[in-house]
């Protein structure tokens, strides 16, 4: 009798555990207590049955024959007489009619999924930038090359589209003689002031980390590692295609503008994508 | 009250039968039946949370309890969950319980599963079964990842982003598809309802039909057993369903209640306040997903930078380690019983199961498998490790680029040859040793006296 005693007290700790709980949810709420109440609700009733069951049921072991799964031949072949019989399968022309109009049918159920979404079009490749758009932080508040420290990362948007998901960049200062830009864009960094596409060209996550004493812009999510002196070309993980760069120029009030959209399509590459 | 029923439905004759249905008793047999509990804590305490969650992407300002985000913008979403888990009373153990019970649930499916396939339980007659089970699997995850979407939290927005790009990566449909599954371009204010629908509503049917059906076959098929003393091919032996095992299983479902209660209550999981509210400019470092998508993050990190251009197209780099990679290795799995049977040649009904050493060749694969997805799951968490045990994360991405392709095959032929030699020498090394009773006798030597 004593080696199942402990049966009988869990279904009592059971009983416990859960007036414990009726109680405390009218005077109390730490998750904690709730959990380990609810714990001692269900394990001790758990131990209880379990221990029921493994010490105090002597059930025999029996033995239960395993039938062929298979039927046997003539109830095979009585139910392929049945499913093949003469009024379905001597209508071929009804038959490939019907499988036609099935598919018909599957097309004109399926279509309305089209709503589900505008098509593409141009949208992955382009973003809210235009010429002249002015460079503005997350406020609103246009920015100048002296607002950007040296060897600071500061994010920033179009004028007018603060937030926007597309077109978010990032503005590195770093000295001017240790940028090594491709061809072309000596013009695109008054100041030292680069502008990149802030949106992983891998799987799109926000590029946020900024090694100042690399130079390395660094993706949180996978680790893509670009260089911002070459013009965020990857220089380790994942991501294949450099970062697109914000064409940039100051304008006559001294205000960061950018000179136009990004040459390429920001954000993980898709299929289809346009490349030179 | 019986006689009620049966006077209506006739039931007694197949009821008695049910009853008397025979399991065969061995602990790993239990692995599914977790699973089954599981799921249906999810479906009781995520009812629970349906009740209070906003499936619903427009902007708030929050002004509850949670001091530090008071008067941030954020979704009505984030905020319901907010709410949820300082407002709501028992709300937080409950949202808990939910995520501990789906982290459990996935892992009770992959033990199962993985105990199915060491014993070679997925043979002829069971293939359907085993399909079932891959789909289970697949749409378990799925779960997983539409229900930790839903709070709307950095975090989880990150999940989506990366799915997006996978998504918007596909062969010709790609941009289309995207489009269409979030609504726009990403991200899109769509997405949180449709993430709703598809979490409480479309998945959990399919998954009720696919355990319904999974549990009706293997009913009509009986179960398997491990050879022993009376045991064949041709019979099932073990304990009735009723009273023993009815009470042993509905007693492991108790406990584990009792299990994920205690770790909802006591274990905190996924602090979507700490996150903050989701926001397309902003990502928090390191940001990993939950155990069950650590493999396919790690592809997708792991995967070197390689992205050419083919006949004018550009292959892009999410679209092999994203869709590619788990593509085939999910085909793999499902049909890996006809796989078997092609090279074994062994086209025969099985209801005996192997033990893995008699098994080596497949032992070995399995085997090769685990460690793949092993350090795969290790390469999703490859930054925190890498700050973790101070060594910089180029070395640790190219141990692990490395390691995948050595370290399942050098796995794999260890485990082949402990199963070789675990055949010859017949070493039991999982049985607990028992020690044996010894008695002097008169002669001054000892002999053995039996146990009963």
């Amino acid at each position: 009798m004593k080696s199942v005693r402990w049966i009988f007290a869990s279904f009592f700790v059971s009983m416990v555990g859960s007036l414990g709980l009726v109680v405390y949810y009218l005077i109390g709420e730490s998750a904690q207590v709730e959990g380990i109440l609810l714990g001692l609700a269900l394990g001790g009733m758990g131990f209880g049955v379990v221990g029921w069951a493994t010490r105090l049921m002597d059930v025999p072991t029996v033995v239960e024959e395993r039938e062929p799964l298979e039927s046997s031949d003539a109830a095979m072949s009585q139910m392929e007489g049945m499913v093949g019989q003469d009024a379905v399968t001597r209508r071929k022309m009804l038959l490939r009619l019907a499988g036609g109009a099935s598919a018909t049918l599957g097309a004109a159920l399926a279509i309305p999924a089209l709503s589900l979404g505008p098509r593409p079009g141009q949208s992955l490749e382009e973003t809210k930038w235009t010429p002249g758009a002015r460079i503005v932080d997350r406020l609103g508040n246009p920015q100048r090359p002296g607002d950007i420290p040296l060897n600071g990362i500061k994010t920033v948007f179009p004028s007018g589209f603060e937030g926007e998901a597309d077109s978010q960049t990032v503005v590195i200062k770093i000295e001017p003689e240790l940028l090594d830009l491709p061809e072309g864009r000596e013009d695109w960094a008054p100041d030292g002031c680069v502008a990149f596409s802030k949106i992983c060209t891998h799987a799109g996550c926000p590029v946020g980390l900024y090694r100042a004493e690399a130079r390395q812009l660094l993706c949180p999510c996978h680790q893509s590692t670009f260089d911002v002196t070459t013009g965020c070309t990857p220089v380790f993980g994942p991501a294949a295609r450099p970062l697109p760069q914000l064409p940039m120029e100051v304008d006559e009030v001294g205000f960061l503008v950018a000179m136009g959209d990004f040459p390429e399509p920001v954000g993980p590459s898709f299929w289809n994508m346009e490349t030179e | 009250m019986l006689k009620w029923i049966d006077e209506r439905l006739g039931a007694a004759h197949w009821a008695r039968k049910g009853l008397k249905k025979v399991f065969p008793d061995h602990w790993s047999f239990l692995l599914g039946e977790i699973a089954l509990f599981s799921f249906i804590i999810l479906l009781l305490t995520g009812t629970y949370l349906t009740l209070f969650y906003r499936p619903d992407a427009a902007p708030v300002i929050y002004d509850g309890p949670y001091q530090p985000l008071h008067g941030r913008e954020m979704s009505a979403a984030y905020e319901s969950v907010l709410r949820l888990s300082y407002e709501v009373r028992a709300g937080l153990v409950m949202r808990q319980i939910h995520h501990w019970a789906a982290l459990v649930f996935v892992a009770s499916i992959v033990a199962h599963m993985v105990r199915v396939f060491f014993t070679g339980a997925f043979r002829k007659p069971r293939e359907i079964n085993w399909m079932v089970g891959v789909t289970l699997l697949v749409l378990a995850i799925g779960m997983g990842f539409t229900g930790y979407s839903l709070p709307d939290d950095l975090l989880s927005g990150t999940g989506l982003r990366i799915a997006y790009s996978a998504v918007i990566s596909i062969p010709f449909v790609g941009p289309y598809l995207g489009f269409l599954v979030f609504g726009g371009e990403f991200p899109t204010e769509g997405i949180i309802s449709r993430l709703f629908v598809l979490h409480v509503m479309l998945l959990p049917a399919i998954i009720i039909g696919l355990i319904v059906a999974h549990l009706a076959v293997l009913w009509r098929q009986k179960h398997t057993q491990f050879a022993g003393k009376g045991r064949a091919e041709s019979n099932v032996v073990g304990k009735a369903f009723w009273p023993q095992q009815f009470f042993k299983s509905f007693g492991l479902m108790l406990l584990t209640g009792a299990a994920l209660a205690l770790l909802g209550g006591l274990v905190q999981i996924n602090a979507v306040w700490s996150y903050g509210p989701f926001d397309a400019s902003a990502v928090s470092a390191p940001s990993q997903p939950d155990w069950y998508v650590g493999w396919l993050e790690g592809a997708i990190r792991l995967f070197p930078a390689f992205e050419p251009t083919i006949l004018g197209v550009t292959i892009p780099s999410m679209l092999i380690p994203a869709v590619v990679i788990p593509g085939i290795g999910f085909t793999v799995m499902a049909l890996w019983p006809f796989i078997e049977q092609r090279v074994t040649k062994d086209r025969d009904a099985h209801h005996i199961l192997d033990r893995p050493r008699d098994r080596p060749a497949r032992s070995a694969i399995g085997m090769g498998g685990i460690l793949y997805v092993t350090l795969l799951t290790i390469a999703g968490g490859n930054d925190v490790l890498a700050l973790t045990f101070n060594v910089p994360i180029e070395a640790m991405v190219w141990f692990l680029r490395i390691g995948l392709f050595v370290i399942p095959v050098i796995g794999g032929f260890i485990t082949y040859r402990l199963c070789t030699e675990m055949q010859e020498s017949g070493a039991q090394p999982a049985r607990r040793r028992r020690g044996v009773r010894l008695r002097r006798n008169a002669e001054g030597g000892f002999e053995e006296v039996s146990r009963d």
